[in-house]
């Protein structure tokens, strides 16, 4: 069952500075099921980070459409939630503050359910203990837990990532990635993940959507082969180098057609 | 992770439990113990200057002992106590007025884009303008009375209190805002969750600064016009030559600065203890 639909989604933007129209987006379509982790690849440029904040309503479109349960998306809603890539986290707010104020915002629940949310998803995220530390004390991996948990305690229909991991360290990234997909199995979301690694992509998600760049089109849609669960030592099979040098096979073509090898 | 050990290395301690270094009196209080010691000796010898030589004419300075002792006589049988109440009354009740409306005000000058764009030119002009040369017409409108003094303090806290409390709302974070769009929230409840909260410390901070020109407002305010106040006292002690009372007058107001503008620092820090360590 599909629980985004994106059909010939086209975004122009008008340049301030340079005085001129660039195309973000140009014709792009794919669908997501529910339930599906779809992750999102491409070079930086390809506007994906603009798709993604059409998706979540929090940038407005004129050409294409963008529905999720087959209602046209024209504006933030309860049934999406998004992981920004810095985490955003309220600085005076505690831990446990920081979790419950998506929820407090979107008005859905009532105190005690907040405070019951609250606590699961801090646990979920393995940050019990925290609740009443400031953001400021705890590390980037942890403050992404957060951003993470407080998407999760709002209960979407469709949980949007855009690029969470991408200020962390090369360790903590893999761990949380590791750590992503233990608490995707226990959430069951619909999830749409932007990010530009391929090996990222390719380890998280059940398919991914391909972009290239300027102006960002749908280059191929793919299924991944690997079984789940999958432990991080899966990024060292041959199968999965094999297929992440296909991906980049695919990107760096579009990008030397274009002679910006160097830009990636 | 192996540790590996060459047998040139000597075998590794027994691990000591981890016990907070002793700290002795003297450390934990060292700027007390300095500051002190460095105040104590300075007044020790401008007394030790002030009795023992004729350096000091008791006309162009003063000595401690005879400031204590000035101090002690206004307290008992002088005014004293009334003037201080006066300028106490005066400073309380001007910085209340610029306090709450300085707050309201910025509020809503930092939250409605065209109100920032219409009262910018007057803002801009009236923070950067000394307001206490404004004090001679302040004395025209309202009198010598408690009144102007009152004006002038509000008019001096009012503007740091202002311009700080627009800067706070204006400071807000665009990621934040982002994140709380995104979660439906109302321009209310961005208002109340993030501009709010966002700008305390920076209206703290313009009331420390408040605090300091409201000093200023309320002393020159009564030295220029009053018959009463810790500022008439002063401007009243240099007229008269009479310098011991002078010092008791400037030595009250340096006081309450520092009373005054560490309380404002403590509230400052205890708002912000969620910054990170700086």
């Amino acid at each position: 069952m599909v629980k985004l639909q994106i059909d010939n989604l086209t975004k122009h933007y008008w340049l301030e500075r340079e005085d001129r129209e660039v195309l973000a987006l140009s014709d792009v379509s794919f669908s997501v099921n529910d339930g599906e982790f779809m992750a999102v690849v491409g070079p930086s440029g390809c506007g994906k980070t603009s798709m993604l904040n059409i998706v979540a309503g929090l940038l407005p479109y004129e050409e294409g459409n963008v529905a999720i349960d087959g209602k046209r998306v024209e504006g933030p809603g309860i049934d999406r939630a998004v992981v920004f890539q810095h985490a955003s986290l309220l600085p005076w707010r505690t831990i446990a503050g920081n979790v419950r104020y998506g929820m407090e915002l979107q008005r859905r629940f009532d105190e005690n359910t907040m405070t019951e949310r609250t606590d699961y998803f801090i646990k979920l995220v393995g940050l019990s203990g925290f609740e009443r530390h400031y953001p400021s004390e705890l590390s980037g991996g942890m403050q992404q837990r957060v951003n993470l948990a407080r998407a999760l305690a709002a209960d979407p229909v469709v949980l949007l990532m855009d690029e969470p991991f991408a200020a962390l360290d090369a360790q903590t990234r893999e761990f949380m990635q590791a750590e992503l997909l233990k608490i995707w199995s226990k959430a069951k979301k619909t999830v749409v993940f932007i990010t530009h690694q391929i090996n990222e992509a390719i380890y998280l998600a059940d398919r991914v959507v391909v972009m290239s760049a300027r102006p960002g089109r749908v280059k191929d849609v793919f299924a991944v082969p690997f079984e789940r669960p999958r432990n991080l030592s899966l990024k060292r099979d041959p199968r999965f180098l094999e297929l992440e040098d296909s991906v980049w096979k695919l990107i760096e073509e579009e990008s030397d057609h274009l002679g910006m090898v160097a830009a990636l | 992770m192996k540790t590996e050990t060459t047998l040139a290395q000597p075998r590794i301690q027994q691990a000591k439990p981890a016990v907070r270094p002793r700290q002795g009196f003297y450390r934990e209080h060292e700027g007390a113990i300095l500051g002190g010691s460095a105040v104590l000796i300075v007044v020790g010898i401008w007394q030790a200057i002030w009795s023992y030589t004729h350096w000091i004419s008791p006309l162009f300075f003063s000595g401690p002992s005879a400031i204590a002792k000035q101090f002690w006589i206004s307290l008992t049988q002088g005014n004293l106590l009334a003037d201080l109440a006066f300028s106490g009354k005066n400073f309380a009740i001007g910085f209340g007025l610029a306090l709450v409306s300085g707050v309201i005000l910025g509020v809503i000058v930092g939250w409605y884009r065209r109100f920032r764009l219409i009262a910018d030119p007057f803002l801009n002009a009236l923070y950067a303008a000394p307001r206490i040369a404004m004090m001679p017409l302040i004395i025209i409108w309202f009198g010598i009375g408690m009144w102007s003094k009152v004006f002038i303090v509000f008019l001096s806290a009012f503007f740091p209190i202002l311009v700080n409390t627009v800067a706070g709302i204006r400071n807000m974070d665009r990621d934040l805002l982002r994140a709380a769009r995104a979660f439906c929230a109302s321009d209310w409840q961005i208002f109340k969750t993030l501009a709010i909260p966002g700008s305390v410390p920076f209206i703290l901070t313009g009331v420390r600064q408040g605090v300091a020109v409201g000093l200023i407002g309320v002393v020159v305010g009564e030295m220029l016009g009053s018959s009463e106040g810790i500022g008439f006292m002063v401007a009243y002690g240099g007229q008269t030559f009479q310098t011991d009372t002078l010092f008791v007058g400037f030595i009250i107001i340096a006081f309450a600065g520092v009373v005054l503008t560490s309380i404002a620092e403590r509230l400052e820090r205890h708002f912000s203890r969620w910054r990170p360590e700086r």
